[in-house]
């Protein structure tokens, strides 16, 4: 089976054909994933602030960053199950040819494993209050990322 | 002048006819508006789960507001600039949605919330700033923002989806909608 006949399995399963035929679930869902959008902009601004020396510059990294992962980790709960629903409800006619759909996916595989095998290593090993020239490298890549992924997913929704 | 009136000579000025028409421009303010929400409700909702005791616990409520207030603000500016456009765009559509009509009372409720915090628990702040958890009021204040946050998503989402359910133009429609919508049906 190919990608494509796999992403026209999910799109025509009587499940979505019943949500895309409600005016109300999909834009339900989309409010949904914003809620979740919001609140990891606020878990990971966080944590690169303190990063780059503004935020919670006066608390240690490692317990700022132990307080943003946790609710990191209920925006990606929030975010996941949202965008799979959104992205199954078009998935073959319209996800499957969106450049900004693939630029989306690459920077989030990117981002989550950038987060969690780099930035979270730098961010708890650092004991110090200063903010060496590392953590803003670190920072910045960071804010690249979820930015490329925030900019990416609103351009999905563009007409 | 009404505000019906006025979102008409609004819609027929130059600029307005010209962001609405834009290629780019409306989508790149209207992108703006959108993403702003992780600085302005993500830093808002840090501190109101500081409020209600759920994230950074052993930090001052103070040091919170200090070190994020200005970065909400700075989103919060972002918002109204980017919003203020968005309307000014489209005036009649928005000023007959009832999504947004809704939220901008939504908005008003949030800082009719604001205020009572400044303006009561907030005042007492030195009492329980350093407490993990703070006391009844202030929990209060930060739950009634976070729900107050969430509505403002959905009902700002809503707001290009009414025509799938609703239209002034598209008449009969029951009499609540239209008096919701600011409707003007028969002669005027």
């Amino acid at each position: 089976m190919s990608l494509f006949n796999f992403f026209q399995l999910l799109q025509y399963s009587s499940l979505l054909s019943a949500m895309r035929s409600s005016p109300w679930i999909f834009p339900v869902i989309a409010s949904i994933h914003l809620m979740g959008l919001a609140l990891i902009g606020g878990a990971v601004l966080l944590v690169d602030l303190r990063l780059l020396g503004l935020g919670m510059r006066n608390q240690p990294l490692p317990q700022i960053a132990r307080y943003a992962e946790r609710w990191f980790v209920v925006s990606l709960a929030i975010l996941l199950p949202t965008g799979i629903v959104q992205f199954m409800c078009f998935a073959a006619t319209k996800y499957y040819y969106m450049k900004a759909f693939w630029i989306k996916m690459a920077a989030l595989v990117l981002a989550l494993l950038f987060t969690f095998a780099v930035r979270r290593r730098v961010v708890m090993a650092d004991e110090t209050r200063m903010s060496p020239p590392r953590n803003k490298l670190v920072a910045g890549v960071s804010l690249a990322l979820w930015g490329t992924v925030a900019v990416a997913g609103r351009w999905i929704g563009l007409p | 002048m009404s505000l019906l009136r006025f979102c008409e000579w609004l819609a027929a000025t130059p600029g307005s006819i010209a962001l609405h028409e834009s290629r780019y421009l409306y989508l790149v303010v209207l992108s703006v508006h959108v993403l702003t929400l992780c600085l302005f409700v993500g830093t808002a909702a840090m501190i109101d789960l500081r409020l209600i005791g759920m994230t950074m616990q052993r930090v001052r409520f103070s040091e919170v507001m200090e070190r994020l207030l200005p970065w909400t603000a700075a989103g919060f500016l972002l918002m109204i600039v980017s919003g203020s456009l968005l309307f000014y765009a489209a005036p009649l559509l928005r000023y007959q949605n009832i999504f947004f009509r809704a939220k901008m009372v939504v908005l008003v409720l949030s800082a009719v919330n604001v205020w009572i915090f400044r303006n009561t628990v907030d005042r007492r702040r030195t009492e329980w700033g350093s407490d993990p958890v703070p006391p009844r009021g202030a929990r209060w204040s930060g739950g009634v923002a976070l729900v107050l946050w969430a509505v403002l998503i959905v009902l700002g989402r809503m707001i290009p989806y009414q025509v799938y359910w609703f239209d002034c133009n598209k008449q009969p429609q029951p009499a609540i909608l239209n008096l919701l919508a600011g409707c003007i049906t028969g002669s005027r």
